[in-house]
């Protein structure tokens, strides 16, 4: 697989986490801190942009050793690796941005439970090049951050009236409370799931009637 | 009630600040193991057991990692804390509870990954509760967990009775079930003041 690695492109690798393997909306994975973290768009960015810092890191670490770790002992090993990197980002936000880092509160420590990224190191970068686990793993983790930055902003939009701190509907607009509290997550979330399997049922609709062969 | 009497802390943990509804944590076992209620309690009865061992193996350690001033190895110390008590419970329940064990299944290991523990232990160090406290705080973090498990595989078993449309079906529906949930238990907030 390594050997035929290279030769085959990258794009698709890369693109796949973005939109069709999306790890929010389609394979539902890391909803914990996706519904957390995601009450206002600068706190949705900060935490994707730690995620995905995190799963780069880990993926291409996982990657460099995959045939040195036992393979009874990977998970462990995968589990030591990215706590190991968590740490690194978790005191790196505390000096770039203490405010954030508050804000954030457990939830930067939180990531080293995130199936995300343990799913990543044992379906993709253990048994792929350096290359391909390091694309992989910004895809998933952009697709991961845009899907945060979609909770976000509905969240913020709704239930504080503003967007990255700007105001958009003015004075007289009565903020939407529950938005920005827990259950807001819920509902927003389950929202945009409702979305998706909508779109994707209409489209799986056309697509039967424009081929009727493959209706039946 | 002061806030760290052993009686606010049990209702802090289990019913105003639910870890499920309004922590977000131990999502995925919650939309994931929630479809069935005999399954759903089980999973709730393995995490109360690990969550109560990890807390109090996490506080020993911690005192260690302060007195040894290695707090930055605090969080590779608890993970590897929570991975070996969940195999210490997986041992122990094959020992002496076999039916137990096999009842659990796959969901035992699992709880490595669960997020409600690892946040459980966090918590308490953030919080520094003291030995007693944090047996009270794991205690009623567990239950809060299966209580929330418990009513939402209720729901769920008497939704799949009625016709939802087919787009709805699956995750969407839950999450909003669950936003309706965690709204009636944000009504707990301020009790015990």
């Amino acid at each position: 697989m390594t050997a035929t690695g290279m030769s085959e492109s990258i794009w698709p690798v890369y693109t796949r986490g973005l939109w069709r393997e999306n790890p929010v909306f389609v394979m539902q994975l890391g909803m914990c801190p996706t519904l957390a973290v995601s009450n206002s768009v600068i706190n949705s960015l900060s935490m994707g942009l730690a995620t995905l810092a995190v799963l780069v890191a880990s993926s291409a670490l996982v990657s460099l050793m995959r045939n040195v770790i036992p393979k009874q002992v990977r998970i462990a090993t995968y589990i030591v690796i990215i706590a190991t990197f968590v740490t690194v980002v978790d005191y790196a936000l505390q000096a770039i941005s203490l405010d954030i880092h508050k804000a954030l509160g457990a939830f930067i420590q939180l990531i080293v439970v995130n199936c995300i990224i343990l799913g990543r190191a044992e379906a993709f970068a253990s048994k792929n090049s350096v290359v391909r686990a390091i694309t992989d793993a910004a895809g998933m983790g952009l697709g991961f951050t845009f899907a945060l930055i979609c909770l976000g902003a509905v969240r913020e939009l709704l239930g504080n009236g503003s967007l990255l701190g700007f105001d958009v509907f003015g004075p007289q607009f009565e903020p939407w409370a529950i938005m920005i509290l827990p259950p807001g997550g819920f509902f927003v979330l389950g929202a945009w799931l409702l979305v998706f399997a909508w779109f994707k049922e209409r489209s799986a609709r056309t697509a039967a009637r424009k081929e009727p062969s493959h209706a039946g | 009630m002061p806030d760290d009497s052993i009686t606010y802390i049990l209702l802090n943990s289990c019913i105003i600040n639910n870890f499920v509804l309004s922590a977000f944590l131990g999502i995925c076992p919650f939309l994931g193991v929630s479809g069935r209620f005999e399954t759903a309690s089980r999973m709730g009865l393995a995490v109360t057991f690990v969550m109560i061992v990890s807390s109090l193996c996490a506080y020993a350690l911690n005192l260690v990692l302060v007195s040894m001033e290695m707090e930055f190895l605090r969080l590779i110390c608890y993970i590897a804390v929570i991975a070996s008590s969940v195999q210490l419970v997986e041992m122990v329940l094959k020992r002496y509870s076999p039916a137990l064990f096999r009842a659990l299944g796959i969901f035992l290991p699992l709880i490595t990954t669960n997020c409600a523990i690892l946040g459980l232990v966090l918590f308490q160090t953030f919080k520094g509760y003291n030995l007693v406290q944090c047996l009270a705080y794991a205690i009623g973090a567990g239950a809060g967990f299966t209580l929330a498990l418990a009513i939402m595989s209720g729901l769920r078993e008497q939704l799949a009775l009625h016709d939802v449309p087919s787009m709805a079906r699956g995750a969407g529906l839950t999450l909003m079930v669950a936003g309706i949930l965690s709204l009636a238990f944000m009504g707990f907030a301020g009790l015990g003041n």
